[in-house]
């Protein structure tokens, strides 16, 4: 039972980081139908450019609870940026050509931000300074960390705040109906540029933050840290229903619960033969699952009537 | 008088060729500011490609439109849109997953200027704008008749709801020139009449209205004047007592009896 709730803690860190990378593959999805391979890479970009920033300014003297902000902050921009010019520069240009085409064009795109993230911050593992003094509180045998209470109340506000933004506001009006009918959208006079423009540097701000919390919770970084964070919330997004927000928040959570009591019990289900670095193998079942009993997802909509 | 009757729209030689098959040759009209125009002929004959070439959706592959006096450039159909253009479809493009009253607030973003940042700030000048979008989606909603169902998501409503939504989401955009493909088709008597009154109403508030329709007795009585195409090229245009009268016409379209009839 300690076992289970300290796992099902764990796993709900875990999940909410999961679910807020997840966010922007999901909302890149629902609008134009592309799989954003590279968006992995801007959460280790993210968590690249906090660690600079925070070092510049630990340098300076600058107090660590402000420098945290501004790392953050510094953080998000960057990934805005980049964002946005990955959807200018390598996708826009393929708007109208077969699927397969801005995929690999994706996938490229992972290779080379992973190698230019080589290049400025080395092949090294990079410590990601503490930036609050770390206290753990203990209940029921199970032990958990203002880090990670931190972390899940992070996550819980930027995704309420992107639902107001979705649900409650003009651009988030236009972003949905978008999603459900692109011409008909820009008949609308709705500039679907824009409209997709804005779900790329939202969905990389909800990364860089997701970055920031992965920094912060494990205290490293490494420049392919990216590709297997990203691989997993992409298996979120497809759990929940790749397209809808809430499935991509609720695979999150679920994939990393998953994922967490999975390696809480691999080693007693397996005799000890498999050990709870194995925990890999959880998130790619449910995949493998999903693909096979549930293309869907959880909370999919019907698809295949894209106009 | 001279003002009603100046040129809302001028269409040149249009021509949309799709591999081998001409969907439209060299289709020439004009619409008058503040009439009912009517589009009609058999199936296939052009009409809901004209639309598209019109609003943007296909590039015609010749000729061109001047709209309320200057050209129209047919490649983006947000532009068209921007200039006044409005249409529905033939076959019901709603969002469905958005209630009747937000399908109609996304029509009135090509007026409304908030940005990705009013979005996130909610400064007071978005807050008032997203208040009076609302508003003026609710009037539209009233204006259609189906204020009752605003809160329904699109694919709920009836048939006939989603074709008064569809007109009152075009609406939004505060056209010039209302574009209607077969707003009647799928409509019982009931429902066709009053949809004639939800148009010439329209018309009567100031909007041009351009109408395809299949319901011939609809097309009569509703148009001022009408063209009738036939295998992509425009066979008559007239005022529609002529246009009844119109042998072509009659070998095309009115008179065409089927075989086994």
């Amino acid at each position: 039972m300690e076992t289970f709730l300290q796992q099902l803690i764990n796993g709900i860190v875990q999940g909410s980081m999961y679910a807020l990378v997840a966010l922007g593959y999901t909302m890149v999805y629902g609008i134009m139908g592309l799989i954003n391979f590279a968006h992995g890479e801007v959460v280790m970009i993210g968590t690249m450019v906090a660690i600079t920033v925070l070092g510049l300014l630990a340098a300076l003297g600058v107090p660590m609870g402000l420098a945290a902000v501004l790392a953050l902050l510094a953080a998000m921009l960057a990934c805005m940026g980049l964002g946005w010019s990955l959807e200018r520069i390598a996708y826009r240009p393929l708007r109208n050509a077969p699927r397969l085409t801005p995929l690999i064009t994706a996938i490229g795109m992972s290779i080379i931000l992973q190698n230019l993230a080589m290049m400025i911050w080395s092949r090294n593992y990079l410590s990601f300074p503490p930036i609050i003094e770390k206290v753990s509180y203990e209940v029921a045998g199970a032990h958990f960390s203002n880090v990670q209470v931190l972390i899940v109340v992070l996550a819980a506000l930027s995704m309420a705040g992107l639902l107001l933004l979705i649900y409650r506001t003009r651009l988030g009006m236009a972003m949905r109906a978008t999603s459900q009918n692109l011409p008909v959208a820009r008949l609308m006079g709705v500039n679907v540029n824009r409209v997709i423009a804005a779900a790329f540097i939202i969905g990389s701000a909800m990364g860089a933050l997701a970055g920031f919390m992965v920094g912060a919770y494990y205290e490293i970084a490494h420049y392919q840290m990216g590709f297997m964070l990203g691989l997993k919330a992409f298996t979120a997004a497809v759990l929940g229903g790749i397209g809808n927000l809430g499935g991509a928040m609720l695979g999150g959570l679920l994939l990393g619960i998953i994922e967490a009591l999975g390696a809480g019990y691999i080693g007693d289900l397996t005799g000890g033969f498999l050990g709870s670095h194995y925990q890999d193998i959880f998130a790619f079942v449910v995949l493998i699952g999903v693909l096979m009993f549930r293309p869907s997802g959880l909370f999919g909509e019907k698809t295949g009537e894209r106009a | 008088m001279s003002a009603t009757h100046d040129l809302l729209l001028e269409a040149r030689a249009v021509s949309k060729h799709f591999g081998g098959v001409k969907a439209l040759t060299e289709v020439s009209l004009t619409i008058r500011r503040g009439e009912i125009y009517g589009l009609i002929g058999p199936n296939g004959a052009g009409k809901t490609t004209f639309f598209n070439c019109l609003t943007g959706l296909y590039v015609p592959d010749g000729g061109g439109f001047t709209f309320d006096g200057r050209p129209l450039q047919a490649d983006a159909p947000q532009r068209a849109a921007a200039r006044g253009i409005a249409r529905t479809f033939q076959n019901i493009r709603l969002f469905g997953q958005m209630t009747a009253l937000e399908n109609v607030m996304v029509g009135r973003h090509v007026r409304t200027r908030a940005g990705v940042l009013g979005a996130i700030l909610r400064n007071r000048a978005t807050r008032e704008e997203e208040a009076a979008i609302r508003r003026r989606a609710e009037e539209l909603l009233h204006y259609v008749g189906i204020a009752d169902r605003a809160g329904d998501l699109a694919r709920n409503l009836s048939y006939g709801d989603q074709r008064r939504l569809e007109i009152a989401r075009a609406l939004a955009t505060e056209p010039k020139l209302l574009c209607l493909d077969e707003p009647a088709a799928g409509m019982n008597g009931a429902e066709t009449e009053e949809l004639k009154v939800l148009i010439e109403g329209i018309r009567k508030d100031g909007t041009t209205v351009l109408l395809i329709e299949h319901d011939v007795k609809l097309v009569m009585g509703l148009c001022d004047r009408l063209a009738v195409l036939d295998y992509g090229q425009k066979i008559c245009e007239d005022v529609p007592a002529v246009v009844q009268k119109d042998k072509r016409v009659i070998e095309a379209y009115l008179g065409e009896v089927p075989e086994d009839a």
